[in-house]
């Protein structure tokens, strides 16, 4: 898919599938591409390249057919401002064949209090846990959740999270952008990670970040050993007595191989700990632009 | 626990959906009552000022039955157009109709809605200036009021249909001006205060208001019909903006 706003070119060629019943999340910092890839998803805008098939209809062509399945959270406002909130989900729910129970969802997103509360006295997370109420209520077989956590306080990030976690289990499809690491890690099948709307990197959370590999060696051992040829690839470092950090290309045999030359040295080794890199080591070195070796 | 949120998609009847839009739009509405007497307003001071007193030239002898059905031909423009081009003008910058088009809802869905919802609002609107119309001494035809219920709908729907087509194309607040702009540009070129030029067909033609407003007087005033032209302007302004605003509607 190609998107373009006038000579900027905001998603670049980027191709991804969500399996049903899967996670997928777009990761990548504002601007990377994520909310015009899914505008084109959502039917708002046409791809100036490529193609998009959403529950293999035409997201524009198709709209009217397409739409009862899907649940969609745009990434802000988008309600009435003098409307409750009460009202407001009872609106959309109206308009579904077999929607949710309106006041079940209230509770579980914690907005039963602000039922009789107008949009616009709402803080900016209770605007979101709503807009999401309004995306599930159709029970929709796919959902779009643009930045679904953007502004909830930790506790009613928790409680969403657990409510992905839920659609998953219940056999929704899920695409979500966000760019919070652990969000992603945690609710994810897939991971794409977009930057300057191009894909730098797909995997599971877990394959990401094992094919970064271990990072860092730490061996607790006697102090003041000097490395020497054996070890000439590898950098060592002494941060404090005792306490070697090796960094370098750590595969099973170099770090057998760092093991054997602390025992040629008769040193008696106490501790080994590897350190391996987080999917936010991942998303920073990639995003960043320094050049990584993770993308598959 | 598990289950609850098991796919089950599907859009309920078109009709329930649109009933519901309906609802939403008439609820919103009397919220905002006050800005519904508000634009009451202006039509009352005409209906009073023009139809009572001797300030203004006004064609034939009888003051009331040539201002009064101007008076509810003005309404019907004030809410069916001004008030609805700048309503629909921030309800889409406010995203709400980007959020009603990612829903089931669609786009001739929420166009029905919203003239039904403003026909609502008019009909309640020129029961209550009609009622003053009588008391201060409108004696109306009360025989001629399907015709002039008919040319309502018809005026209704075109005015409805250049406000949703003009909050499509501009921005909320060049809506609000343009929209405003042509309340004044109407109210003043189309005969409702004072006689104005007289245009004949033509000015129907040009001016749906003077063409609504005619068409009032003709029935309510003078229990006689609905002039052919003025069926024909009002239809052909009501077809195409009607379509026009069916075509050119955007969500976002």
């Amino acid at each position: 898919m190609v998107v373009r706003y006038g000579d900027t070119t905001a998603v670049d060629g980027v191709s991804l599938t969500v399996p049903r019943g899967r996670v997928l999340s777009l990761l990548g910092h504002n601007g990377a591409g994520k909310t015009s890839l899914l505008q084109v998803c959502e039917g708002f805008r046409r791809a100036d390249g490529g193609t998009a098939r959403v529950l293999g209809l035409d997201p524009m062509d198709d709209h009217d057919a397409l739409m009862p399945r899907l649940g969609i959270m745009l990434q802000s406002g988008g309600v009435y401002p003098w409307a409750t909130a009460g009202e407001i989900l009872r609106l959309f729910a109206s308009f579904a064949a077999t929607p949710l129970d309106v006041d079940m969802l209230l509770d579980r997103l914690g907005l039963r209090k602000f039922e009789r509360t107008r949009w616009r006295r709402l803080s900016g997370g209770e605007q979101q846990r709503l807009s999401l109420a309004v995306a599930l209520v159709g029970r929709p077989e796919l959902v779009f959740l643009d930045e679904p956590t953007a502004g909830m306080d930790t506790e009613a990030r928790h409680t969403t999270w657990r409510l992905i976690e839920e659609l998953r289990a219940d056999g929704v499809s899920v695409l979500l952008t966000t760019h919070l690491l652990d969000e992603a890690e945690r609710l994810a099948d897939e991971v794409v990670i977009m930057r300057s709307g191009v894909v730098a990197a797909t995997g599971s959370p877990a394959e990401l970040t094992a094919a970064a590999g271990i990072d860092l060696l730490e061996v607790r051992a006697d102090p003041g050993l000097v490395p020497d040829g054996r070890l000439a690839d590898l950098k060592v470092t002494e941060p404090t007595p005792g306490e070697y950090a090796i960094a370098g290309a750590l595969d099973a045999a170099v770090i057998s191989d760092v093991l054997g030359w602390f025992a040629a040295k008769d040193a008696q080794v106490t501790a080994v700990n590897t350190r391996r890199r987080t999917l936010e080591d991942v998303y920073l070195a990639l995003t960043t632009g320094e050049k990584s070796k993770v993308s598959r | 626990m598990s289950g609850v949120f098991a796919p089950a998609p599907g859009r309920a009847p078109m009709r329930s959906v649109v009933a519901s839009q309906i609802r939403m739009e008439l609820t919103l509405t009397a919220r905002r009552g006050e800005a519904v007497v508000l634009a009451m307003g202006v039509p009352l001071l005409v209906l009073l000022g023009a139809g009572l007193t001797e300030v203004t030239n006004v064609p034939g002898d009888d003051r009331l039955a040539f201002v009064v059905p101007g008076v509810l031909a003005l309404t019907v423009m004030s809410t069916a157009f001004t008030g609805q081009a700048i309503t629909t003008g921030y309800e889409r910058s406010y995203g709400v109709l980007k959020r009603l088009g990612a829903s089931p809802l669609t786009r001739p869905g929420l166009l029905f809605a919203k003239t039904a919802a403003v026909l609502g609002l008019i009909v309640l609107q020129l029961i209550v200036l009609a009622g003053v119309g009588l008391a201060v001494g409108w004696r109306p035809h009360f025989e001629a009021i399907l015709p002039a219920l008919g040319v309502t709908v018809l005026a209704t729907a075109a005015y409805s249909g250049l406000a949703l087509l003009m909050a499509s194309l501009l921005r909320p607040e060049a809506t609000t001006g343009a929209a405003t702009l042509i309340y004044v540009l109407m109210l003043a070129a189309g005969g409702i205060m004072f006689a104005a030029p007289d245009l004949g067909t033509f000015g129907w033609f040009v001016l749906p208001l003077a063409a609504h407003a005619e068409a009032l007087r003709q029935t309510l005033s003078y229990g006689g019909s609905v002039p052919t032209a003025i069926w024909l302007s009002l239809a052909t302004w009501a077809v195409v903006f009607v379509t026009a605003a069916a075509r050119k509607f955007r969500w976002e």
